[in-house]
């Protein structure tokens, strides 16, 4: 009862390369060849093969309205923090730019842009006008420096009222594009959504922003403890898990209507609830008979099925969401908690992780990799910390992502599978990050509170 | 007897020579006097209190009459009309004196009014044990080890002595709540504490105390009793913790 927890059976595993991302790819590219045609792999890292380098000049203003200089400032900005954190591109550093920028296509000089010291393949540019009736106008255009012939890759013009919120929403429009066209036809994310758990008004309530921690607004008003919130696929409901008068009960928060749904009382302790990829069933832990165990139902609360029955807590389920087949999860059955996997019926349950603390599992989108937050070596004198781990479901080989202390728990992967969101109080108080998901490009999102859980927009 | 002879002569002597005076003046009669004029009327007086008793920081009505009076007062409260009345709030016992003058004399009246001090506040009620502050003083917790949810052996006697205490209160119902230090993952903590608050229910309906009295609850480690990282702070959070249901 006492001894640490060991495998049930002892699986091949081991660590994915040593350090450094292009042994780690190398390794996952070895266990999966097939993972070559996975945009993860190629644009996650480098794997010896150059990004394009993209010069991001300063789009210019084409009207002299006296917003458009604050507009300017938060389209250039977005724009190119979009880009730098998309992973599929090297932005050409803005130091080595000809003096000379353009806001048109005419104003493209060629050679000071495909020569060094840019020696940019690629060159975003374009202008930004509000007029005095308070609309605002954006023009982009992405063009392939290297091809003086037929450059235009992309040309974009978007219009709406002029106000900083739509400045930023074209940038991570015009983001979108360049990233779905220069990163293998993958969609972009900038315009993807973060929820997460904040305590800033003095309770655990459910909140959201954009991906790049932009616009953080409150949605639940429970005044009591809101937990691991869950946004559906299509983006229109949130199942959380919230301290009732009753108990823990799984509650659903409609973002069409702005407003709780109703979702049945389970009875027991109802925990963590994971979206099907098709958005039509729950899986959640639930102790409703006693133990906590696995129970998948149907999306409305109905069909309730039980899953698990081992005892020892089950929680934190998390589907497949690629093939809707399996559900991995944590369990405490031999002691330290660690993850599980299973079929979506319940049936060839699985160990995951070898030793340790292993909780917090999310699936990747393309099916193939969990990301999980383990404290692998764990225990009196091991002063282990909570890292971000990503683990080849097929081989069981995994690879560490943060190295930056702190205890990091609860990462969720992108709509695109390129970054992780995460929680760490590296900073010293808990707050969100977000990586790409080979550990690079890592940022702070929040900074106001205690913010954790996130749980990032399928799309 | 020689001395009362001669008071004896000396008085006869003194008798004659005043009857032969007033023999000789007598004869005139003198004219009658006067009627005297018809005395003013003497003042009448009254004054009363009521009621005649307050208590300190009452009043009371204080009420009198006078007739025959030019010069009505009353001590204390000065000169007044003949008639009249005024609330009094003294705080002391205290006589009102009433004075009337007039032609015909003075006339004066006594009232008293009783000021009796209020009666100090009355004690506070001797303290009385709630149920709840029983149930509190003599329910103990159960402290469990990392990551564990089985009683441990040395939490026996705490769940032995709950067992008899909720025996001999068979009335008391309350909540198990389930709680665990600040390590590992807020998930996997809810329920953990769900675990742990339903190890102690189970020990408790093994020995008899009906489930229904019983509810339990999972804090996880949202709501620590204590916040440090060490040790004797994270045993203090792992724990099952009762609590009385009103």
């Amino acid at each position: 009862m006492d001894q640490p927890a060991r495998p049930t059976r002892q699986r091949r595993s081991g660590r994915i390369g040593k350090a450094g991302l292009a042994l780690v790819v190398l390794g996952i590219l070895f266990l999966s060849p097939a993972l070559l045609a996975q945009d993860w792999v190629k644009t996650g890292t480098s794997l010896g093969v150059e990004k394009v380098r993209l010069a991001v000049s300063d789009f210019k203003p084409s009207t002299t309205d006296p917003q458009n200089t604050a507009l300017l400032k938060t389209f250039n900005d977005t724009l190119w923090n979009d880009l730098d954190v998309s992973g599929v591109v090297e932005l050409v550093s803005k130091s080595f730019y000809p003096l000379q920028t353009p806001g048109q296509p005419p104003e493209v000089n060629f050679l000071a842009w495909n020569a060094p010291p840019p020696n940019a393949a690629m060159l975003a540019f374009g202008n930004l006008g509000a007029v005095a009736n308070g609309r605002l106008t954006v023009q982009g255009w992405l063009y392939d420096v290297k091809n003086i012939q037929s450059p235009q890759i992309l040309g974009k013009q978007y219009g709406d009222a002029a106000s900083d919120a739509a400045a930023r929403v074209m940038a991570h429009k015009f983001a979108d594009e360049i990233i779905l066209r220069l990163g293998g036809g993958i969609a972009g994310i900038a315009e993807s959504q973060i929820y997460f758990v904040s305590d800033r008004t003095g309770h655990k309530e459910v909140w959201a922003m954009d991906y790049d921690g932009s616009n953080q607004h409150q949605i639940t008003r429970l005044g009591s403890i809101a937990l691991s919130p869950r946004i559906s696929p299509d983006g229109s409901r949130i199942a959380f898990s919230a301290l009732t008068k009753t108990g823990w009960e799984i509650m659903m928060y409609s973002l069409d209507l702005n407003r709780l749904v109703s979702f049945p009382h389970m009875g027991g302790t109802n925990l963590s609830p994971a979206w099907s990829g098709d958005g039509t069933k729950l899986a959640f832990s639930s102790s409703r008979g006693g133990d906590p165990e696995i129970y998948v139902a149907d999306a409305s609360g109905g069909n309730l099925h039980r899953m698990t029955t081992a005892k020892g807590p089950d929680v934190s389920p998390v589907w497949n969401r690629k093939t809707n087949a399996q559900i991995a999860f944590v369990s405490g059955r031999t002691g330290l908690p660690q993850i599980y996997a299973m079929e979506a019926d319940g049936t060839n349950q699985q160990r995951m992780t070898d030793q340790g603390y292993a909780v917090s599992p999310n699936w990747s989108p393309n099916g193939q990799f969990l990301t999980l937050a383990w404290v692998r070596k764990y225990g009196p004198g091991e002063p282990g910390s909570s890292d971000i781990y990503l683990m080849d479901i097929a081989s069981k080989q995994w690879v560490q992502l943060t190295h930056d202390g702190g205890r990091n728990d609860f990462p969720s992967w992108s709509p695109d599978g390129r970054h992780i969101v995460f929680q760490s109080n590296r900073s010293g108080s808990l707050e969100i990050w977000s990586m790409l998901a080979d550990g690079t490009k890592v940022q702070q999102l929040t900074f106001s509170g205690r913010n954790t859980q996130p749980n990032w927009s399928w799309k | 007897m020689k001395q009362t002879s001669m008071r004896s002569l000396l008085l006869a002597v003194a008798l004659g020579t005043l009857f032969g005076l007033a023999a000789c003046g007598g004869k005139k009669p003198l004219p009658p006097p006067p009627p005297p004029p018809p005395a003013p009327p003497a003042p009448t007086a009254s004054i009363s209190v009521s009621p005649s008793s307050i208590q300190a920081g009452q009043s009371a009505s204080l009420t009198w009459q006078t007739t025959n009076a030019t010069d009505v007062s009353i001590d204390g409260i000065g000169a007044v009309q003949a008639n009249g009345s005024q609330n009094v709030s003294p705080t002391d016992s205290t006589t009102y004196h009433l004075v009337a003058k007039g032609a015909g004399g003075t006339q004066e009246a006594t009232a008293r009014l009783t000021v009796t001090q209020p009666p100090p506040p009355p004690p506070p009620p001797a303290p009385t044990v709630t149920d709840e502050d029983l149930f509190n003083q003599n329910i103990k917790d159960v402290y469990f080890d990392y990551d564990k949810s089985d009683i441990r052996a040395d939490q026996q006697a705490s769940l032995q002595a709950d067992v008899a205490f909720l025996n001999q209160h068979a009335t008391f119902s309350f909540t198990i709540e389930g709680h665990c230090d600040e390590r590992g993952s807020t998930e996997y903590n809810l329920a953990l504490g769900d675990q742990r608050a339903s190890a102690v229910k189970n020990a408790l309906t093994a020995a008899g105390i009906s489930a229904s009295r019983i509810k339990t609850i999972s804090y996880g480690k949202e709501k620590p009793f204590c916040n440090e990282s060490n040790e004797a702070c994270w045993q203090q959070n792992r724990r099952g913790h009762f609590v009385f249901q009103k």
